[in-house]
């Protein structure tokens, strides 16, 4: 089963501010980028005002993800109970490691719970659950 | 990453840091009473109400007057005023007051800061309390209520999991035991005896929730999968009700009613990449390195290792939340918490390490952590429903997976 929503009970948007708005606007944008520090190479997340390495706060950068990774843990949402009620159950969310080293978190779109493993390769997809809100999400790929 | 490095190869204690001889808390503070309200499913009363009765009644053992007590903390998660309580209560001149943030992972924290104020004479009687309604009153461990009060995820890092039905402590914590499940290869049908012995214990506890309410492993294996791989029975459970200490100094403990229950050590943890409950971003997701360096901290200042420790309180938001800290405290190796728990005979009140009790957060009650400093204390003093024969040294946990917290006590 695909996830599905539930019509009419709202799904709660992402907190923006001005560390992660450029990460939303490129969502929005269907392009998903990383946060890096140029000087040391090294990717962040979530995103920061100052490079926790270098202490730098000029140095940091958005850089376009190649959106590809596995999955490093998931969780299956099984019962009512501690689950969103604008999303129908049994519903997975995936922690994936993206090939840039850092990890995300969202749904799988195109799964079945038991089909999911660690391990599994997935890629970057979008979907808007209602108007106006766009999210990044995973999907299968192939390895 | 020296912090990181230092978890990875266990190498704190031996190598990087040295023992501590002497300082203001070890053995020189003391917790010298205790209180608590009944704990129910519904208390039928407003969380200030439920402060004022658990602070009178721990401010009466340990046999002083209300105009005793200068010093009141508490969590910043705590939704007690705390102008109103100190009018209610009638303190006259209050000269310390302090929260702790992080939720459950500040329970052990609210005694060490309280120790610290009384150690520098900042204040002589510090009450340290936690009141809630968690089961009948906003459940914010339940995550439901979320659509009709908040449009948005309430802060930067949440952002990334709210959107997307991820969004409750449970599931959060399940995330990384899926992971360390992964790691050391546990197989979901060896677990259950951690949760069936908590039950065991609250059969010998009238103030527990689950009191008169036994569990099998045959019941915890048919209960229902919640946040998989975490079932009904792993969970902790939602409680009305408050709990409330009272710490001075040691000079002053000698001369009140109860055996003083001496502070060996307190710490805090928060290490590099610490995220309320989500830590996904450090290279150790399979694992709970601030509860690692709490133990640590804990063993540094106290002196003492985990073969001196005879009765083990750790908070338990979860079942797995609880034994993987049997891991990071040097009870047992990485992955082995589940052979550890398996039968129950190591961590029942005759074993190798009798654990939580009074049933716990699982089975007695869930006061943020602060119901489990009480049992450590009962169990110091000689008067816990499940007496450990001659405890003489406590080690007390909170909330493991965020910034945490933790105790040695001893008699």
């Amino acid at each position: 089963m695909p996830l599905e929503y539930i019509p009419g009970i709202p799904i709660l948007r992402p907190y923006v501010d001005p560390d992660n708005q450029p990460f939303w606007d490129a969502v929005d944008r269907h392009e998903f980028v990383l946060q890096r520090c140029s000087d040391c190479d090294v990717y962040f997340q979530p995103p920061r005002p100052m490079c926790p390495h270098c202490l730098s706060m000029d140095s940091l950068e958005w850089v376009p993800s190649s959106g590809r990774g596995e999955v490093y843990s998931f969780v299956v949402f099984a019962a009512d109970r501690m689950a969103y009620p604008g999303m129908k159950i049994p519903y997975v969310v995936v922690l994936v490691e993206m090939e840039e080293g850092v990890r995300l978190t969202a749904n799988i779109v195109d799964a079945e719970p038991d089909e999911v493993y660690i391990g599994m390769p997935v890629e970057v997809t979008y979907n808007s659950p209602m108007e106006g809100l766009t999210l990044y999400q995973f999907k299968k790929r192939a390895s | 990453m020296q912090m990181l490095e230092e978890y990875r190869t266990k190498s704190y204690r031996q190598h990087l840091r040295p023992p501590v001889e002497e300082n203001l808390i070890r053995d020189k503070t003391a917790i010298v009473g205790i209180g608590q309200t009944e704990y129910s499913r519904d208390s039928g009363r407003d969380e200030l109400d439920l402060a004022c009765e658990a602070i009178k009644k721990a401010v009466a053992d340990a046999g002083l007057k209300m105009s005793d007590i200068d010093g009141l903390e508490a969590l910043t998660l705590d939704r007690v005023s705390m102008p109103t309580l100190i009018g209610s209560l009638g303190i006259e001149n209050l000269r310390f007051t302090s929260e702790v943030s992080f939720g459950g992972g500040g329970a052990c924290a609210l005694v060490m800061h309280a120790a610290a104020a009384v150690a520098s004479g900042a204040a002589d009687y510090v009450v340290c309390y936690r009141a809630l309604n968690e089961a009948s009153g906003h459940r914010y461990g339940r995550g439901d209520g979320y659509a009709e009060y908040l449009k948005a995820a309430p802060t930067l890092h949440y952002g990334y999991y709210f959107p997307y039905g991820f969004l409750t402590p449970l599931s959060w914590a399940a995330m990384y035991t899926k992971r360390w499940m992964h790691e050391y290869g546990i197989k979901l049908e060896d677990t259950g005896w951690y949760s069936v012995v908590l039950r065991e214990y609250a059969q010998n506890n009238p103030e527990a929730i689950f009191y008169g309410k036994p569990l099998t492993i045959e019941e915890f294996h048919e209960s229902p999968m919640i946040s998989a791989p975490l079932r009904l029975f792993d969970c902790c459970v939602d409680t009305d009700g408050a709990a409330a200490v009272v710490v001075t100094t040691a000079d002053r403990a000698k001369d009140m009613p109860h055996t003083p229950v001496y502070i060996a050590a307190a710490a805090q943890s928060s290490p590099i990449e610490t995220e309320i409950q989500t830590s996904y971003n450090r290279p150790v997701v399979a694992g709970l390195p601030e509860t690692w360096y709490v133990g640590q901290e804990l063993y540094r200042q106290s002196g003492l290792g985990p073969a001196d420790i005879d009765v083990a309180q750790l908070y338990d938001p979860f079942s797995y939340g609880a034994m993987i800290q049997l891991e990071e405290l040097g009870f047992c190796g990485p992955g082995e918490c589940v052979d550890f728990c398996q039968g129950g005979d190591r961590i029942r009140v005759d074993g190798e390490l009798p654990l939580n009790t009074s049933g716990g957060l699982l089975s007695e009650a869930y006061i943020h952590g602060v119901n489990l400093i009480t049992e450590a204390v009962r169990q110091l003093r000689g008067t816990a429903h499940n007496q450990v024969t001659d405890a003489e040294t406590a080690i007390v946990t909170a909330g493991p997976g965020l910034p945490t917290s933790g105790l040695i006590l001893r008699k």
